[in-house]
């Protein structure tokens, strides 16, 4: 500010400036806090990168005699058994997430209100606890079958045929239904931000309604549902604790042994990123074969569509099939989990170290939510600001730690964090004298930092997907306002972008309190959450000792699931009530892994 | 004094006491369930009054304890089946303890000869046969490819330590040839995929799914006790235990769960003092009766439902060849495509 721009004395004695001041918007202003954006991003992306780079590590040491043994045994099966696993939860969600939120925005039926938000509700739950559920509650012996054969009149389990779980059809089933919510969210939105002026000029045209949802609304949804549908898959291919419990082979499943049963993290460092490539393969070829769509939302401007009223049978029918996927993905678990924990809290109570569980839970997951969200900040940030190609190949980068199955992921933290650590505590004793330990590990930052490394394509897709939303005329006018780059973004983005934050740091924090293989490996001392206790139990075979945390985790991820659902969902009768970012920025929060 | 100055002095105080470096400590990882290994630690505190930090992993313990490397603050490791203990071992993550407690309490089969590991407890690996459809007590493990049972076996992945332990022992005795023979015959006479734990071959074979399956012994006590509750007594209900015999009739396989001494122990005076309490009398009943695992010291006698299987005689084969063929007998889980 020292005399370089052209100042002019004010009539009230204060200078202005005219041109290229620091701060100004003028060019060389942009470059030098688009540079700023790009060094916060890159320590960031690099905080990524270091799992990957701790997986390469370990691969880089190589693994003997894997890959002809896999490819001679169990990769031909594991490849199979995963693309169908792939296929089938990919056409699940996608079918039941498009035709529920389908079927909520366009038309009026019994139970729409209530099924537009209970939809979600299976995301509460993690798929682990679906799958014990479902192991239990459709067990030759268990509840279902047992009435089944009491109302036939048979006696024995062996006269009964009855669909076998333990399958990977049953896999299939059991995921997509617990994981459609992924694409519903972004569905929904979709229909009911931009659909309506179409669906009507169509109508007009003279086409059926059927007509205008192959023709117009699947197109336009395709983005999300790809977007939601991946992300989907990446759970499913990630999953281990109920392929394990369902016998399921994938390729994490033989990452797994070759790590467990053979000792080598070097092998199934391997196989991870030749997954992780694959994983990266797929999600650019998709963009790259919608790159040529472009949909202009202009959110400000639509209405919400004016809903056509089911009766009779269309409308029972209607009802029938949004209430399934509630029921399979979230009442028969949760039912399962009340009757479980009912039973022990009648006799033993509260178990005594409960407080502790829950406080452990989500204090870690608030503070590990608080820095995804601004990690994701800088990332949507840079990604707006400047404007290098590198600047969009950083924010894909940073989206890596969503692609890698969580408990490699962990793996591969261990050794740049551990590092990381040893690193201080030699510094530490270098200058002092003093041992200090592993101060990151200790205090639990490891564990906060792993949790945002996972997470943090949830939070910067969200949040980028709110600012695309804010038209940089806005900054413009607030520059030649005489706002500062911090003051714009703090006076007009934070107000704007409040939903997509609110929608980004609600998923995240879900997902922290459900995430559990990092937890295992990266926590401290005598550091017991939710999800643990749940773990500890279950691996010990006493499921239902667990279920009174696993209940607990299902009813703190059910109040921010409603709370996202009622405040970005609310119908707004005038459209000017609704919060222009708020929609798309639900659509963007679920649907978000840019990789 | 000032107000503000002495609540610093009060707060400095409160962040002296509550540094680690004061009080008596140990620290484990362990792999160990906490309902499992909790009430041991917490016998122990309240007889030495030194705290027992815990971190209760599944994978990725050895991983940790590696990259923490020198700064490391694990004691203790302890871990389940002798493969896992082996590799801590391997990999340098050990070191030698030398206890005349330890050495006179755990048989010599059942510890590292260069003392880098120890067992803790014992849990032999038997068969849970269906009461109402198999009547035969003498039952080899080799009988398990035997055709007669087409259709009516189940256990858990072919890839769990417990069952590579197992075809491991085998490998030892009959060559890899005939163990992958006798793994092929094993999976030609499954009734269902593997998969789930071992509970879930009583509650299979209560619903009729299968007739015969493998699991360890100290399920069989926890469900017979009913701690899991009344739906697994009726699971435990429906099985006889058989204890089994490789063909040579030798003995059962038998697994440990153990522990070790880590190479960078900051306290390692107590973490010895821990691992001797764990073979004491005292937690030796405590692993037989709440864990209903097989006590590794002479003169504890297990839990009366566990006594009740029957006289338990271990296969002799050496431990150290078990950990050496536990890889190949993974490759030959693949190879014969058993968990498929």
């Amino acid at each position: 500010m020292t005399g370089k721009a052209t100042r002019g004395p004010r009539p009230d004695g204060r200078s202005f400036r005219i041109g290229t001041g620091a701060g100004g918007p003028g060019p060389r202003a942009r470059d030098t806090s688009g540079h700023l954006w790009m060094l916060a991003s890159g320590v960031i992306v690099a905080g990524v990168l270091a799992p990957v780079g701790g997986l390469v590590y370990y691969a880089a040491k190589g693994s003997g005699d894997l890959w002809p043994h896999l490819a001679g045994t169990i990769l031909p099966a594991a490849l199979q058994t995963t693309l169908l696993l792939l296929a089938g939860v990919g056409l699940i969600v996608s079918a039941v997430g498009v035709g529920t939120a389908w079927l909520v925005a366009m038309y009026r039926f019994p139970g729409r209100r209530l099924f537009e938000w209970a939809l979600l509700l299976p995301l509460a739950v993690p798929t682990y606890i679906v799958a014990y559920a479902y192991l239990d509650v459709l067990h030759p012996v268990g509840p279902v079958q047992t009435a089944i054969r009491g109302v036939l009149g048979l006696a024995s389990p062996r006269d009964l045929w009855f669909p076998e779980i333990r399958s990977l059809p049953g896999a299939i089933v059991l995921l997509g239904f617990v994981l459609y919510p992924y694409v519903y969210l972004p569905a929904r939105a979709l229909f009911m931000m931009q659909s309506p002026a179409l669906v009507e000029v169509a109508r007009t045209l003279g086409s059926s309604r059927r007509r205008v949802f192959w023709r117009v609304a699947l197109p336009l949804a395709r983005p999300a549902v790809a977007v939601g549908a991946s992300l989907a898959l990446m759970e499913a291919l990630n999953d281990i604790g109920a392929s394990e419990f369902l016998g399921v082979r994938t390729l994490t499943v033989a990452i797994y042994s070759t790590w467990v049963t053979r000792s080598s993290i070097e092998g199934a460092a391997q196989i991870a990123l030749v997954m992780l490539a694959f994983v990266v393969l797929l999600v650019t070829l998709e963009r790259a074969a919608r790159r040529r769509q472009r949909f202009v939302s202009r959110s400000s401007k639509t209405r919400t569509a004016v809903p056509e009223t089911l009766s009779g049978l269309g409308g029972l029918a209607a009802t029938a099939a949004c209430a399934l996927p509630i029921a399979v993905g979230f009442l028969v678990p949760a039912s399962y989990l009340v009757h479980h924990a009912a039973r022990r809290l009648l006799e033993h109570g509260l178990p005594n170290a409960f407080p502790g569980w829950v406080a452990n839970t989500l204090g870690v997951s608030a503070g590990a939510t608080v820095a995804t969200i601004l990690a994701g900040l800088v990332i949507a940030y840079t990604g707006r600001f400047a404007r290098h190609r590198a600047a969009r190949s950083l924010v894909r980068l940073s989206s890596l730690g969503y692609a890698v199955p969580g408990t490699v992921l962990a793996a591969g933290m261990l050794m740049p964090f551990a590092g990381l650590d040893n690193l201080i505590a030699d510094t530490w004793r270098g200058l002092t004298g003093e041992r200090v330990g592993l101060i990151l590990s200790s205090t639990g930052i490891v564990l906060v930092l792993g949790y945002a490394i996972r997470f943090l394509a949830v939070s910067s897709g969200g949040i980028e997907a709110g600012l695309t939303k804010i038209p940089p005329s806005l900054d413009m006018a607030a520059r030649t306002l005489g706002a500062r780059p911090l003051r714009t973004v703090a006076r007009i983005h934070v107000p704007l972008l409040r939903p997509a934050i609110a929608a980004a740091g609600l998923l995240v924090f879900v997902d922290c309190m459900k995430e559990l293989p990092l937890t295992l490996m990266l926590r401290p001392f005598n550091f017991e959450t939710l999800a643990t206790t749940v773990y500890g139990e279950a691996a010990r075979g006493t499921y239902e000792d667990g279920s009174i945390a696993a209940l607990t985790i299902v009813i703190a991820g059910l109040a921010p699931v409603i709370f996202l659902a009622r405040s970005s969902f609310r119908d707004a009768p005038k459209a000017s009530r609704r919060s222009p970012a708020s929609d798309d920025a639900v659509v963007e929060a679920t649907a978000a892994p840019a990789v | 004094m000032s107000k503000s100055s002495s609540l610093l002095a009060a707060l400095a105080a409160t962040v002296l006491t509550a540094l680690p470096a004061v009080a008596a400590e140990v620290n484990v990882y362990t792999t160990r369930e906490p309902g499992l290994a909790q009430p041991l630690f917490d016998a122990f505190t309240k007889e030495t009054g030194i705290t027992v930090n815990t971190i209760f992993m599944k994978e990725g313990l050895a991983e940790r304890v590696a990259a923490e490397g020198a700064n490391s603050p694990a004691d203790l490791m302890m871990m389940v089946d002798f493969g896992n203990l082996a590799d801590l071992a391997d990999r340098g993550l050990t070191q030698p303890i030398e206890s005349e407690a330890l050495n006179q309490a755990v048989p010599e089969s059942l510890r590292d000869p260069a003392g880098s590991w120890y067992a803790l407890s014992a849990r032999a690996r038997v068969l849970y046969v269906s009461k109402d459809r198999v009547t035969d007590d003498k039952i080899t493990y080799e009988d398990l490819a035997d055709p007669k049972w087409k259709g009516k076996v189940c256990l858990r992945s072919g890839q769990h330590p417990y069952n590579t332990a197992l075809i491991a022992t085998v490998i030892t005795k009959d060559g890899r040839e005939a163990a992958k023979t006798w793994l092929e015959g094993v999976k030609a006479n499954l009734a269902r995929k593997p998969g789930g734990g071992d509970r879930d071959v009583a509650k299979d074979i209560l619903a009729g799914l299968c007739d015969i399956g493998v699991g360890n012994s100290y399920y069989v006590g926890l469900m017979r006790s009913g701690s899991g509750g009344d739906e697994q007594k009726t699971w435990a209900d429906a099985i006889e235990v058989v204890l089994p015999t490789f063909k040579d009739g030798k003995g059962t396989h038998v697994n440990v769960s153990g522990a070790a001494l880590a190479k960078n122990a900051p306290n390692k005076d107590n973490a010895v003092k821990l691992m001797e309490f764990l073979v004491s009398e005292e937690a030796q009943e405590i692993y037989a009766k709440a864990n209903f695992e097989y006590p590794v010291r002479a003169g504890v006698s297990p839990d009366p439902i566990i006594a009740e299987l029957g006289q338990l005689t271990v296969d002799p084969t050496p431990v150290t060849d078990i950990v050496k063929n536990r890889k190949d007998a993974s490759l030959l889980v693949d190879e014969v495509g058993f968990d498929n």
